[in-house]
């Protein structure tokens, strides 16, 4: 708690202030100018908000502690599943208080970080045994995972199975979901210049090192793990609750790739490029949803995929490398990080 | 009951072929690169439409034949051998002294890439695979029957590995692929073309599953650009449960994985097949990650 709350103001970006303000101007565009925008344009910025939760907790994962993840999307579903079966339930035991809007979106909170708990919950249960591979194995044990999880809630008659889950409320609102990406976003910035952060940075970098200079490599491990799979459980119920429709087949590990692409695009290690590559991203995909209805075939994969591989190729830091947005800013300028450029 | 339990034999013997012949790809470029190819499966899928292609080029859908089929096969281990050595050369080999994760990142684009371009090419809607052999009707013995697909699969997967087997023990090349997934470094002290030698690794592997590829196109015969990715994965874990690097170990690792899931299927959970895997990967990354017939090594700083 300390770790969040102690304000900084060495760091212009970190200080409370701006962070509080920052709300501020969502709620204000919420009540103002929400209601105003093209509901296609909404949607797409409704879905780059929930883009922008799961690409910077997966960057705790894949890019701070450098343990690449390949399930983000099983934490994703886990969380979706948690709150759509409890708002679904409620509204069938207490219609009444669905009337209540105010009083549903302060309950909808806590379903929230209910789902994110139950999230953060499944991703210790995946961590622990998991995180003591690497590299390439850990990758693919994540994915295996990940579809694990999507065949067991395949196989759970009470919220849908197969044939999805539908007819959730409408709970996640605009101010809601930003706020969310506000919190994300301070909360993981926050964790990854903390002391914690750094045992992050230290077991990426040479994990051997990190153990002998006393780094408990496997907390710090399993803690990234959680971080991000609570708020990729918070991603997945806003984004069930934005749809209103849940099917397994959403979260299978195309839709872990595409998180993944946005992490390593927007640079491993910067919380700004993730931000930015997702925002990108959601709004490629919807520049080619016309042609791809037209064809049925999923250009944006290919551009994609071409994209990782060009990356790798030319720039494999992704983008911004480890870099943020401020450190282009002349003046604004964090304090020089020390050698953390490279990857290992 | 017994009756049930062969039918569940020989389907499960014939996925497992298949699955070894996919999972040899996947050990032989592990063992010399310490890669996952993800692109694997994808060489797969991509071996299935070829031999769909060649067969209606040569129309060999009306007059099927032993003889119609080994020449499917040998076009389709052909082309996707070429397709593996394309892909080493441009995506793998410049990234060679690069960290591994971005090398297994280019190898996810890679598959991506291929798999996405496949529906671009050969349109995203499943194509049937035609009969470029057609038994006359299955054999029966007894009350129990037996499609002769699946056991010409299996025989054709077994002289296939045999061939594999051979080259990579008896001969001059497989020697050098040996010492190169010994030691890269050693091995080019010794004379050895370590870029050469991975590039014969690549096409070996990509051949067997251009053959995998039409194999399930005769006994499944659905095909679709996305058909690799499941298989590619599970025969993945039958490389790893066999012990990654390990050939014998990956041949036994997929019947294994075949027969297992057959028998999941048949009797017990069919909606479970998928999870059925990797269940088995984490098991045994997590009580025996070298595989059943792996080597043990120890980590250096």
């Amino acid at each position: 708690m300390k770790l969040l709350f102690s304000s900084n103001s060495r760091h212009g970006i970190a200080s409370l202030r701006n962070w509080i303000l920052a709300l501020v101007l969502i709620w204000m565009a919420h009540f103002f100018v929400a209601d105003e925008i093209d509901p296609y344009f909404f949607s797409i910025i409704m879905y780059a908000g929930i883009n922008i939760i799961l690409a910077v907790s997966l960057n705790v994962v894949n890019g701070f502690s450098g343990q690449f993840s390949m399930g983000h999307a099983g934490f994703m579903s886990v969380g979706g599943y948690i709150s759509a079966f409890a708002t679904t339930q409620l509204e069938t035991i207490y219609p009444e208080w669905f009337a209540h809007s105010f009083l549903m979106s302060l309950f909808f909170i806590f379903i929230l970080v209910l789902a994110g708990l139950g999230a953060g919950f499944v991703g210790i249960l995946v961590g622990l045994p998991s995180l003591r591979l690497k590299g390439d194995y850990l990758a693919i044990v994540t994915l295996g995972f990940g579809e694990i999880i999507r065949v067991f809630i395949l196989n759970i008659d009470t919220i849908g199975g197969a044939r999805g889950l539908p007819n959730i409320p409408a709970l996640s609102s605009f101010g809601l979901l930003y706020s969310w990406v506000v919190i994300t976003i301070f909360c993981i910035w926050r964790l990854v210049n903390s002391a914690q952060g750094r045992d992050f940075l230290a077991v990426r970098e040479d994990e051997i090192a990190a153990e002998a200079m006393g780094v408990n490599t496997t907390q710090a491990k399993v803690r990234a793990f959680v971080v991000g799979a609570f708020f990729a459980g918070v991603a997945g119920a806003l984004f069930a609750h934005y749809l209103r429709y849940l099917n397994p087949q959403t979260f299978d590990f195309n839709r872990s790739f595409e998180i993944i692409i946005m992490v390593v695009l927007g640079g491993m290690g910067s919380l700004t490029g993730s931000v930015l590559a997702a925002v990108f991203l959601t709004a490629i995909r919807e520049a080619l949803r016309s042609l791809q209805e037209l064809t049925r075939i999923d250009f944006r994969m290919i551009i994609y995929s071409l994209m990782l591989i060009l990356l790798m190729l030319t720039r494999p830091n992704g983008l911004l490398g480890t870099r943020e947005l401020i450190d282009f800013i002349p003046n604004g300028s964090r304090k020089k990080k020390k050698s953390l450029e490279s990857h290992p | 009951m017994m009756l049930e339990f062969i039918q569940h034999l020989v389907n499960g013997l014939s996925l497992g072929s298949i699955y070894a012949l996919i999972a040899l790809g996947y050990t032989m470029v592990f063992g010399v690169l310490q890669l996952i190819n993800f692109a694997h499966g994808d060489v797969y899928m991509l071996g299935a439409y070829i031999g769909m292609y060649t067969a209606h080029f040569f129309q060999l859908g009306q007059n099927s034949s032993v003889l119609a089929l080994i020449f499917t096969i040998t076009v389709s281990m052909i082309t996707c051998a070429v397709v593996g050595f394309l892909i080493e050369k441009f995506a793998y080999r410049p990234l060679r002294k690069s960290p591994r994760i971005n090398v297994l990142i280019t190898a996810i684009g890679v598959s991506l890439f291929l798999e996405f371009s496949g529906q671009l090419l050969f349109g995203p809607d499943p194509k049937f695979f035609p009969q470029i052999f057609k038994p006359s009707g299955d054999w029966s013995i007894g009350e129990l029957k037996i499609n002769p697909l699946q056991i010409l699969v299996f025989f054709i997967s077994i002289i296939l590995m045999s061939v594999l087997q051979t080259i990579i023990f008896k001969t001059r090349l497989g020697r050098a692929m040996r010492a190169v997934s010994f030691n890269h470094d050693l091995a080019s002290l010794m004379g050895i073309p370590t870029h050469r030698i991975i590039s014969y690794t690549f096409m070996l592997g990509s051949g067997l599953a251009g053959a995998a590829g039409v194999l399930v196109g005769l006994t499944y015969p659905k095909i679709d650009p996305l058909m690799g990715t499941m298989p590619g994965l599970k025969a993945f874990v039958a490389a790893v449960l066999g012990g990654i690097g390990n050939i014998t170990g990956a041949v036994i690792g997929a019947m294994t994985l075949g027969l297992a899931e057959e028998f999941l299927v048949g009797y017990w959970a069919p909606t479970y097949r998928d999870a059925l895997a990797f269940g088995i990967l984490i098991l045994i990354l997590l009580f025996k990650p070298t595989g059943l017939f792996g080597v043990k090594q120890t980590e250096k700083v």
